[in-house]
């Protein structure tokens, strides 16, 4: 658990990283709260010549809530997200999903731009933004563009993110209807075994609309249209989860691991769908 | 009425047995202040990492250093070459068996260690494990028991030809040993006889104990004055000075062994590793310093593993449950080679244990050990030897049975229990229980559950199960453990053939307080706060007036050391009887001093009095100083005393638990509502630390039979390497505990003390796997094995068709 040799860079502003990021190329990565990066440094599975740390750039930080926007710094930490009541109040569903993100300490250090950037599939964040269709926005040698989150991911670690590129805010339009996030975990501080995030708006008694994505159930966050869909029109009763369940999991793709057989993933992420879109439905 | 007062106020100054006296470890350790191993620093200091094998067999073809050493501040890279002139390419294990210290043409398990590089800084050690070049060519793997009994694959060349090992023959090549107990035709006989008969696989996987510290020691050898210094995560300071000499062929007394603060042992640090004779042979080597301190990986791949025991089991009993015979064959997984930490004598610990608090008239154990490819040991995780598998296969067989005979397991183990009456017990499988009053734990267990309302809930929770009321089951784990601890008797009991007694030695200082040294180390078990409490009440000081020192064997007299819950039962009692001989020699003072005749005093909490005059005494204080500063005919100055105690027994502690469980049938998960503990140690010390024993231990047991593994792949990886994946529970995971006690003392102990540490993990493990086998007793289930995590209990479900 000792890391290679690596030179400590912790430039001031955006451009000043994208000054270093550019000078040392793929001898470079940026580094947000560090609880992926950092580990797998020590591990030796990555070799980062060049660290650059961004916890010293005030312009990515922050939680703006105007006008039915929501807008987040990628250096915002998952604690901040938890305590902002703003946020709290134009988005539920983003506190409820950070509370069951590890643990206090790492909700201290870890940042919400190092959870959806780093494209880990078992990130609690990535699927969360994709439920939401939020967008990010990457700030690169060319200037700035926007990719939504449901664009974003490609294969684990794989993103639409360019080496020379920064993740440097969040956005997405204050959600309307009920909202839970759901996640089965081993223990405090686990990634998913699998975990829902759904979104559902009503009205006269029926389901306007659904947005529903999971997480570690795929080598990416899992934004099933057909789940949604399924929904659309019902009373949100037993069949129409049933179906939106089936949809969910023609979606998913889980592998084995030390969490359990693929065969046990597939009946998890169907009752924890289930749970959330109830407790969703409950609260629209 | 003012006398009774006094003389309570006097009692309670001592804080001595019975006393809930804060740990005076705390101060230090809550402010960081504790000094572990990685704390020496030295001048000059090197530092040694590995260079580990990534395959779990494969023969070692060739190793280069050369790149290694071109590296600024390498100072050296050892292989087995360099330790084979002097024999320490190997090393003797405590089993009897031998271990390779690097890599000796093959490596065997995952992890092993195949080259040791010191360097300058921890850092340049790192770089240059990466640069030494190691060609592999891969061998097939072995890792099941059962399938290296019967293969052709040869994991121990070494050892291949031999057909007797350290314990008795060997009939295959992978064979370590076949251990036996008990009369195998009787229980046979008995089996084939009776009326009912109950047949389980009972598997105990592999885990592992995984102190928050991990394993680590430095060397110091100063070669002006022929001293070797060396610091230590040792259980047993004393033993590892005795095989370092023995290793070395430096001389004991030119070997000071130092424990310093341990953080967490829990049977981990009881065996001599690789890192630690490395570490000495450099600092030989190159006449430095040199620190060898493992990660959090390297202590879960390589260090000392626990349990991998299956248990083919069976158990009889006439059709009104009395339970006629038990037998029982153990395939002992004990992975490349028999690093065991158990007594010399016994190669399976005291598994023997396994009639546990039942009286059964017959009974027969018999234990294969096997090699296979996987990491080294067998320690007692928070145990005493092998007992937590015994506690754990009785306990489920109990539950077998009472579904054989459809009775109520609680009912089952009243009917069987060893009554009150019929100690000293003697067991079928050879053990003398000293004393216990089961029936009176157990109704006292049952009451405070309110065990029939339990039960009548559980009925009505089946029948809303089944009516699609709910998906929430209720488990209702029951146990009922004996403990056998305080190894050993000396005719029985030795490591490395060094005799298991343990020691204690007591200065009184002349202005009335101690220090007291013994032969054992604390490893968080607070030993500082308890053994002056004893010493309290025997000798009349506070206990706040008494240094508790152990861990440096250049001071403290030799002793076998901690684990297996030996320390109150053996070196407790030894401090007990050094105060004693203190005392007898202050009563002689005391009796100059008062001009009496020693018979004419009585001792009375702190003082000596002249019997019927209670207004002539000399405290304890007078006394001490009196032993300095007078010259009293007949008697030595000074007032010191040493005690070496060789217990006549091992005592049996044990305890009632129950453990109700809610489980969610649909994704696994387990909710522990209500978790009741109650331990029987015999006389209680300190309540405080009797129960943050076993808070601990029972959330150590509950790690390890819902989650915590060391688990390996087709290949033999280890697949469980860091604490993502290997369970600690935290403080949400873990439940509230109710404790409570009853107090049989054991007849053979100076103060009564049976030794509780281990006791909850000995009893909590069986509680908490019958909670989970308890909730799908009425859909069927009669075995699952541990650990009971989400996808194993949502198995159970599945395959019991609860899935609809």
């Amino acid at each position: 658990m000792i890391p290679s040799e690596f030179e400590y860079h912790r430039p001031g502003s955006i451009a000043a990283a994208l000054a270093v990021l550019e000078e040392h190329g793929d001898d470079a990565r940026v580094m947000a709260g560090g609880h992926s990066l950092i580990p797998m440094m020590k591990l030796r599975m990555a070799d980062v010549p060049h660290l650059i740390d961004l916890q010293s750039i005030d312009e990515l930080k922050g939680i703006s809530v105007e006008g039915g926007k929501v807008t987040i710094g990628a250096m915002t930490t998952q604690h901040e997200l938890i305590t902002n009541d703003a946020l709290a109040a134009a988005a539920p569903i983003m506190r409820e999903a950070a509370l069951l993100i590890a643990d206090p300490q790492v909700r201290y250090m870890g940042t919400i731009g190092g959870n959806v950037a780093n494209g880990d599939p078992g990130n609690d964040m990535p699927g969360l933004m994709q439920c939401l269709d939020a967008t990010f926005s990457l700030h690169g040698p060319d200037g700035t563009r926007e990719v939504q989150a449901r664009d974003f991911y490609e294969a684990a670690y794989m993103t639409d993110r360019e080496d020379d590129e920064i993740l440097t805010r969040i956005s997405f339009a204050a959600p309307k209807g009920g909202q839970a996030y759901e996640k089965q975990k081993r223990k405090i501080g686990d990634y998913a075994t699998a975990a829902a995030a759904v979104i559902i708006e009503k009205a006269s008694g029926k389901v306007a609309s659904a947005s529903i994505a999971m997480t570690n159930l795929s080598d990416t966050p899992v934004f099933s249209e057909a789940a949604g869909s399924a929904l659309v029109g019902s009373d949100c009763g037993s069949d129409a989860m049933s179906n939106a369940v089936s949809a969910m999991l023609g979606d998913i793709d889980p592998t084995e691991d030390n969490r359990g057989p693929v065969e046990f993933k597939k009946h998890v992420a169907g009752v924890i769908l289930r749970r959330a879109i109830e407790r969703a439905w409950s609260r629209a | 009425m003012k006398d009774l007062e006094d003389r309570q106020e006097r009692i309670d100054n001592l804080k001595g047995l019975g006393c809930s006296r804060k740990r005076v470890e705390d101060a230090r350790f809550t402010q960081g202040k504790g000094n572990y191993v990685d704390d020496v620093n030295l001048p000059g200091m090197l530092h040694g990492d590995f260079v580990r094998s990534p395959y779990a067999h494969a023969r070692v073809k060739s190793i280069n250093i050369d790149a290694a050493m071109a590296l600024d501040g390498v100072v050296a890279v050892l292989t087995a070459k360099d330790l084979e002139p002097l024999s320490l390419h190997w090393m003797p294990t405590l089993a009897g068996d031998k271990q390779m210290v690097l890599a000796d043409g093959k490596v065997l398990f995952q992890g092993q260690e195949v080259a040791f590089v010191v360097a300058k800084d921890r850092y340049v050690a790192a770089d240059a494990v990466e640069l030494v070049e190691v060609e592999y060519e891969e061998l097939p793997v072995l890792v099941d028991p059962f399938e290296a009994l019967q293969s052709d694959i040869v994991l121990r060349e070494d050892i291949k030809d031999e057909k007797e090992g350290a314990h008795g023959a060997r009939r295959h090549h992978n064979h370590i040993f076949l251990w036996e107990e008990g009369d195998k035709d009787a229980t046979e006989q008995v089996l084939d006889e009776a009326e009912v008969v109950a047949e389980e696989m009972v598997y105990y996987h592999r885990t592992h104990p995984c102190p928050l510290e991990p394993c680590g020691s430095v060397a110091s050898m100063d070669k002006i004055n022929g001293k070797l210094t060396l610091w230590g995560t040792f259980q047993a300071p004393h033993v590892v000075r005795t095989v370092a000499s023995l290793l070395s062929g430096i001389e004991e007394h030119n070997i000071r062994v130092i424990s310093p603060d341990i953080g967490g042992g829990f049977g981990n640090k009881v065996g001599v590793y690789p890192g630690y004779v490395c570490s000495i042979v450099a600092s030989i080597v190159t006449g430095q310093p040199v620190k060898w301190i493992e990660d959090r990986m390297e202590n879960l791949m390589a260090t000392a593993f626990a349990r991998d025991y299956w248990m083919k089991g069976k158990i009889s009993a006439t059709k009104d449950g009395k339970i006629t015979g038990l037998h029982c064959h153990v395939t002992a997984d004990h992975g490349a080679f028999d690093a065991c930490a158990d007594p010399t004598k016994f190669p399976a610990g005291f598994f023997h244990i396994c009639t546990g608090s039942y009286d059964i008239p017959v009974a027969y154990v018999g234990v294969d050990g096997v090699y296979t490819n996987k990491a080294p040991g067998g320690v007692a995780y928070r145990c005493s030897f092998r007992v937590t598998e015994a506690a754990y296969f009785i306990e489920r067989m109990i539950e077998v049975l009472a579904i054989e005979l459809n009775m109520d397991a609680a009912e089952l183990r009243r009917i069987n229990f060893i009554k009150a009456d019929q100690f000293p017990y003697q067991s079928a499988l050879g053990w003398e229980y000293d004393s216990g009053d089961y029936h009176t734990a157990w109704d006292k267990a049952l009451a405070a559950v309110k065990y029939d309302d339990l039960r009548a809930e559980q009925a009505q929770r089946v029948e809303d199960f089944k009516a699609g009321k709910t998906r929430k089951l209720l488990g209702i784990g029951l146990t009922h453990f004996t403990e056998i601890v305080g190894a050993g008797p000396v005719k029985n009991c030795d490591i490395l053939g060094m005799g298991m007694f343990d020691s204690c030695e007591i200065r009184i200082h002349p202005t009335g307080s101690a220090i007291a040294r013994l032969g054992t180390i604390s490893q968080g078990q607070g030993h500082a706060t308890t053994f002056a409490q004893i010493l309290a009440s025997e000798i009349g000081l506070s206990a706040d007036s008494i240094t508790i020192e152990e861990g440096d064997t250049d001071t403290a007299p030799y002793g076998l050391g901690t684990y297996g819950s030996r320390s109150t039962p053996v070196a407790g009692a030894a401090t007990a009887m050094a105060g004693r001989k203190i005392r007898a020699k202050a009563q002689m003072i005391a009796a100059y001093l008062l001009e009496v005749h020693d018979n004419d005093l009585e001792w009375d909490v702190d003082r000596f009095v002249v019997k019927g005059a209670p207004e002539r005494f000399k405290t304890m204080k007078d006394i001490a100083y009196a032993a300095y500063n007078q010259a009293i005919p007949g008697v030595e100055p000074g007032l010191e005393a040493v005690s070496y105690y060789d217990p006549p027994n091992m005592t049996y502690p044990f305890g009632a638990y129950i453990c109700v469980m809610e489980i969610d049938a649909d994704t696994g998960e387990h909710e522990i509502r209500q978790f009741y503990a109650l331990d029987d140690c015999g006389t209680r010390i300190n309540p405080m630390v009797i129960e943050g024993q076993v808070h601990g231990g029972l959330t150590e047991a509950l790690a390890i039979a819902m989650g915590q593994e060391i688990a390996y792949d087709d290949m033999g990886n280890c697949k469980t390497g860091t604490l993502m994946d290997f369970f600690i529970p935290t403080a949400v995971e873990t439940p509230h505990y109710t404790t409570d006690h009853t107090e049989t003392p054991s007849p053979h102990h100076p103060i009564g003390a049976k030794g509780v540490g281990e006791s909850p993990n000995v009893g909590g493990v069986p509680a908490f796997s019958n909670a989970v086998h308890d909730a799908f007793r009425a859909f069927g289930l009669r075995q699952s094995h541990m650990p009971h995590d989400h996808w194993r209990i949502w198995k159970i479900a599945n395959d019991l068709g609860l899935h609809g």
